[in-house]
């Protein structure tokens, strides 16, 4: 199945697809140096979002966020794609700054956690 | 969207790497917020200085752009972590202070004028009547649009920077006049003095209405200083970058028909959640950045006398020089209180240092619990002062 959106930042990969139900805050909600979501009581609070396609429905908290995102990339432990609901201010400018393909308006609960998948966001595509 | 063939050649990368990413992010915000075209600004505000709060990443990223990134527009920087000549006294670790300083280069290599200030419009950075702007640091937002009448919206760090490099912003939000209707009226029905009774009249309105745009009725006159802690305060408890006040703000309205009202209770109830029970060891004064009119008051009450606990008052440095010829400084620092400029208790790194913070400022109450871990009461001035020579 092929899931469409709306393109954030360019970029064609594939992997591993980890999906939240709940906004994820990069900014205090993420170790930059380790990639694992350390927020309390979030649905991946233990897990690490390096190397993965990040399924979630809209960043949120501090703008420094955008910052967190670049610093997991610069650290090797970014996603390889985010795929979200309904990106805001935050996600956006952290993908464009760290360069990590990036789609939006993306029916997100048509994803399963765990699956394989493709992201092509030059086509704002996600393949199932 | 329509490009211009300038903005095309930004996008292209004809003007380097920093203006291109800085291209992408603004087409990607007006792509979000479905902006019809980007629009020049005529000057920008950066917040996100303090390497307190942008942490090694964000040095880098700074210092990556800085290699071929130039400010196209009379570009202004908000408080850093430190007073960048006095930090040893204010007791500033070296580690901290070399990437601190790390930052401010990277700033001024882009040419961005190195102000370090959240009241940029009291020291040159002043916006006229309906000029666009690209402003971060929420309480000035909050005055641009409000006290001025220019129009911005509520940019974060990076937005305002990416505007610096291309002069340009996505127009959408409070660029267009549809957005800036009041919304909701706020009688107010108490008599306000103070710096402090205006912050709090910030957080009851914020509290209440959260950011809706009010169009504020029955106050009859404010000063500059506490129309300024009024912004300040809207902006931190209700997300507010934009209202009205009858008599006072220069932006035209239709009146709402919803009405609310803020009592003398409500003020005393927003004073009383911003008042921890604790011992005072901390006096902080200019939140948002102390005015000249302030300094000469903090002078004249603090003549002869001397205080007995940390007293700090942030400024902008252009503010302190005027003060230093008026002798204010000389009076202030010989009653044994400090002043913090290029900085102030928000973005400083002062957790652990203190217990209990007193300050005329509702902003620094709500910061100073945030960041910094702090007890907190909101006072006068002159309370402050009485406190500070216990």
């Amino acid at each position: 199945m092929i899931l469409r959106g709306r393109k954030i930042f360019s970029g064609k990969v594939s992997g591993m697809a980890l999906v939240s139900k709940k906004p994820i805050s990069f900014y205090g909600g993420v170790d930059p140096k380790t990639g694992i979501v350390g927020e309390k009581g979030h649905p991946l609070e233990g897990k690490c979002i390096a190397g993965k396609i990040l399924i979630f429905p809209s960043g949120k908290g501090s703008t420094v966020g955008s910052y967190t995102i670049y610093r997991l990339k610069k650290n090797g432990k970014a996603p390889r794609a985010m795929v979200l609901k309904e990106c805001e201010a935050i996600v956006a400018v952290g993908a464009i700054l760290a360069e990590i393909p990036c789609i939006d308006k993306i029916k997100i609960e048509k994803i399963k956690d765990g699956s394989t998948i493709e992201v092509n966001a030059d086509k704002a595509e996600v393949r199932i | 969207m329509q490009l211009t063939k300038e903005e095309r050649a930004m996008l292209k990368g004809k003007h380097g790497k920093a203006a291109k990413k800085a291209m992408q992010i603004l087409l990607a915000l007006a792509n979000i917020y479905n902006a019809k075209r980007l629009i020049p600004v005529k000057s920008v505000q950066i917040a996100g200085v303090s390497y307190h709060n942008l942490g090694d990443a964000g040095l880098e990223l700074l210092e990556d752009l800085a290699k071929d990134a130039r400010v196209r527009v009379l570009t202004t920087l908000n408080p850093a972590g430190m007073d960048l000549e006095n930090w040893k006294a204010l007791g500033i670790s070296k580690s901290f202070a070399e990437k601190q300083k790390r930052v401010i280069e990277a700033f001024r290599k882009m040419g961005v004028t190195i102000t370090c200030t959240c009241t940029p419009y009291l020291i040159g950075n002043l916006p006229l009547f309906n000029e666009h702007i690209a402003w971060s640091e929420s309480s000035a937002v909050c005055f641009a649009n409000s006290m001025l009448g220019a129009r911005t919206n509520r940019e974060s760090g990076f937005s305002s920077l990416a505007s610096a490099l291309t002069g340009k912003t996505p127009e959408y939000g409070l660029h267009l006049d549809k957005n800036r209707q009041a919304k909701v009226i706020v009688e107010v029905k108490a008599k306000l003095e103070s710096v402090a009774d205006f912050g709090a009249l910030g957080k009851a309105i914020g509290d209440k209405i959260g950011n809706t745009i009010p169009l504020i009725k029955g106050v009859r006159e404010a000063d500059l200083e506490q129309l300024k802690s009024l912004c300040a305060s809207i902006a931190t408890f209700g997300g507010t970058a934009l209202f009205h006040m009858e008599g006072i703000t220069p932006n035209k309205t239709k009146v709402p028909r919803k009405k609310v009202y803020i009592t003398k209770r409500d003020i005393e109830k927003a004073k009383k959640e911003l008042s921890d029970r604790t011992e005072i060891d901390f006096i902080a004064i200019g939140c948002p950045h102390a005015s000249l009119r302030e300094l000469a008051d903090i002078a004249r009450v603090l003549k002869g006398k001397k205080v007995r606990k940390e007293f700090w008052i942030a400024c902008a440095r252009p503010i302190k020089k005027v003060a230093d010829l008026m002798g204010y400084t000389e009076i202030i620092e010989k009653a044994g209180a400090k002043f913090a400029c290029d900085t102030c208790m928000a973005v400083a790194p002062l957790k652990g240092r203190f217990t209990g913070m007193m300050t005329n400022s509702a902003k620094a109450c709500f910061y100073g619990r945030g960041s910094n871990a702090f007890k907190v009461k909101i006072a006068t001035l002159e309370e402050c002062v009485r406190e500070a020579l216990k």
